[in-house]
């Protein structure tokens, strides 16, 4: 996919995002589509440091520090201060994947319900890195992280944040990382286009400390998860519309993700929950392929 | 011409946010609130009110959607009680850090368990210290009143505001109350226009990382404008009644004049407080009444001149904090310390989960303060089986009631 990258930069440079930090690379593709006229909101995340101490900031659309659990609500406060004054900006929430997937699912689910007319991005590095790698309910099944350390390592399948953005019934929601940056750029300008609902970005983020491995892996290591159909690129419209954006081209084996990785270490030692973990893989990329030609039957049919 | 209805407090509260033109509200329903932001969906439903009424999932978003509102240049306005408040807690803090002028009502609940909807001060005197002005409602009118005193001060210093109101005794209790002029209230109360709101002409960051070399300097600049909020409150409650007829203040004197014996009181029970005070007048006791209507900022030089060389005070509180004593009692302590001709301070806790106090309770109170020689941290009245007096040990207390098990 071919993406004309616009020139203008809305995230300065010298953040104190870690080299090759998924989410600082993120930030900076997705507000090169977002555009100026919009407001940040950041609950507590890596971004909460990224963004650089007061006074200094490495962002140039306002943005707003906020509690962990608040990010929807904060954006939709926002909206609806900012929609009272006659002012449209697109607001972004965006959040890790704790801010989303554990303590901010709360306050996430009560915005996707109403529908609220917000953008909300997850950059999902799949634990809490900024208090040093700890496991959140994003962290996939024979993980190792600083609470799910090498004899007891993450037991439990990566939680389907996806699957519960659909069942609101959300008008938009998609998965992406820049290690596809066309496809993630058209799927922001999708987001931002859809005004008037809730749009929801879940971004697979890497994070080479987290990861345990080297910085210059990073695209490398969000390509093979792509590629081995670990993080599939998709959109769901209105919920119940599937559309694979990003079809595997490469023959590329779950164990050549993991491999990259220093935080699989226990999975990779153990051949039993590899299997599970392939069989969950496969299975759930069929489960995601059955919904888009279902989808494709259903174009016309005025369902 | 002001309208004159017959309103609770509740929907007294509500006329309160919508005279002050309040542009975003956010709430979550909760007895025994639910009433403000019923009348509240009704009126922005209805165009009477025009603003945002965002239904979010909890109190704790209820308050962070007012934090967002407010950041972002509206007027935010929210209404809770109880587990709400505390569930807000978080957020409360974010609100006076972020230099946010939300304004929020609290009809004091009873915290559980066991559930109780009932009247008790504690749920509000937990949240004394995170930096909100907070005042104390005594009738329908003030807890309509309130919310435009509160916002009038708090958006000058960039500072949130709650009013307190008692549960059922305020909230349900239906009295005269004078719907003010809208555009008398809009002199009073000029629209909020913030020094920023989140303009994306002008990208700034607002409550990020800071360090050591500047978190306190921001604090202080906090502290300072709740110290000048106590100026700003006085003068707002006398510009009240030039512009709307009604004069309100920090504090409130009643026969305080040549009182030996002092009782204090904040909040609804004040009514019967008063009637107390009067009746004991009539038998001879000098006697008289300290209101204290704002608990932040504290009135320390009003409190400290109504009391000094007072023969007893009183502190009446519907609160307490276990393992110390009520509340007020322990701001009046910390007013009167270190003057040289401080009264001692007598604490009656009263009126635990809703309790009745009546004004023989109150006259009970003031016979009890004369024949006591000693002053006590805590004084309970009305536990059952029990006279006026400190606590006891629990086996000591008659149980009052047979319990039966169903079978």
């Amino acid at each position: 996919m071919r993406w004309p990258v616009p020139e203008a930069e809305h995230m300065d440079p010298g953040t104190l995002g870690c080299q090759g930090c998924g989410g600082a690379l993120s930030m900076r593709l997705v507000l090169k589509e977002v555009g100026p006229d919009a407001i940040a909101v950041l609950p507590a995340c890596c971004w909460s440091i990224i963004d650089g101490p007061w006074p200094l900031h490495a962002l140039d659309i306002p943005v707003f520090h906020t509690a962990f659990e608040t990010a929807a609500v904060v954006a939709t406060g926002i909206k609806a201060a900012k929609a009272m004054k006659g002012e449209d900006p697109t607001v972004v929430a965006w959040a890790g994947d704790g801010g989303t997937f554990d303590i901010g699912l709360q306050a996430l689910s009560g915005a996707a319900e109403r529908n609220e007319d917000i953008v909300f991005v997850c950059y999902d590095n799949e634990a809490y890195m900024n208090t040093g790698i700890q496991r959140s309910s994003a962290t996939p099944a024979g993980t190792w992280t600083t609470t799910t350390p090498e004899e007891r390592p993450e037991p439990r399948p990566k939680k389907d944040i996806m699957g519960i953005m659909a069942a609101h019934r959300v008008p938009y929601a998609a998965t992406a990382t820049v290690a596809y940056p066309g496809d993630l750029a058209h799927k922001v300008q999708t987001a931002v286009a859809a005004k008037g609902g809730m749009r929801f970005l879940h971004l697979l983020s890497a994070c080479p400390p987290g990861w345990k491995m080297a910085a210059d892996q990073a695209i490398e290591a969000m390509r093979r998860a792509v590629q081995a159909r670990v993080f599939p690129l998709y959109e769901v419209r209105d919920g119940r519309d599937y559309t694979i954006t990003v079809w595997p081209e490469r023959n590329v084996r779950l164990e050549d993700y993991l491999s990259l990785q220093g935080r699989f270490t226990p999975l990779l030692a153990d051949q039993d929950m590899l299997e599970r973990v392939k069989a969950d893989v496969a299975e759930r990329w069929r489960l995601l392929v059955e919904r888009h030609e279902h989808s494709r039957r259903l174009v016309g049919t005025g369902r | 011409m002001p309208e004159r209805l017959l309103l609770t407090g509740n929907h007294a509260a509500a006329y309160g946010a919508m005279l002050s033109r309040v542009e975003v509200i956010s709430a979550y329903p909760i007895t025994p609130q639910t009433m403000i932001v019923e009348l509240l969906s009704e009126l922005t439903a209805s165009g009477e009110l025009p603003a945002k009424f965002i239904t979010v999932e909890s109190e704790h978003s209820a308050m962070a959607a007012c934090v967002g509102a407010s950041a972002a240049g509206a007027r935010a306005y929210t209404a809770t009680s109880g587990q709400g408040l505390a569930l807000m807690h978080e957020m409360l803090h974010w609100a006076v850090g972020a230099r946010l002028p939300i304004v929020l009502t609290n009809v004091s609940r009873a915290m559980a368990p066991g559930w109780s909807i009932w009247s008790d001060q504690t749920d509000i005197l937990s949240q004394r210290d995170v930096g909100w002005m907070m005042l104390f409602a005594e009738s329908v009118q003030e807890a309509q009143d309130f919310v435009i005193w509160m916002y009038r001060v708090a958006e000058q210093v960039y500072l949130p505001g709650m009013v307190g109101m008692d549960a059922f005794i305020l909230s349900h209790t239906a009295e005269p109350l004078i719907v003010h002029d809208r555009d008398r209230v809009d002199a009073y109360l000029p629209p909020f226009e913030p020094l920023y709101d989140l303009d994306p002409a002008d990208p700034r960051a607002y409550g990020g990382l800071v360090n050591r070399d500047h978190y306190f300097e921001l604090r202080y600049k906090v502290y300072e404008a709740m110290e000048r909020a106590g100026r700003l409150l006085a003068e707002a409650g006398e510009e009240f009644a030039d512009a709307l007829g009604r004069r309100y203040a920090p504090v409130e004197g009643y026969m305080l004049d040549d009182a030996e014996y002092v009782v204090m009181s904040a909040g609804a029970m004040t009514s019967n407080v008063r009637q107390a005070v009067k009746d004991a007048r009539e038998r001879g006791m000098k006697v008289g009444l300290l209101r204290l209507v704002a608990l932040r900022p504290f009135p320390f030089a009003e409190v400290r001149r109504l009391l000094a060389g007072r023969h007893k005070v009183a502190v009446l509180d519907r609160n307490l904090s276990p393992g110390h004593s009520g509340i007020f009692a322990q701001e009046i302590r910390s007013a009167l310390s270190g003057m040289p001709d401080a009264p001692p301070v007598y604490g009656y806790v009263m009126g635990i989960g809703g309790r009745d106090v009546r004004v023989e309770t109150v006259t009970e109170t003031l016979d009890d303060l004369v024949r006591r020689d000693e002053p006590d941290l805590a004084l309970y009245v009305g536990v059952k089986g029990l006279p006026i007096g400190p606590v006891r040990a629990f086996e000591q207390i008659p149980v009052p009631v047979k319990v039966e098990v169903a079978r």
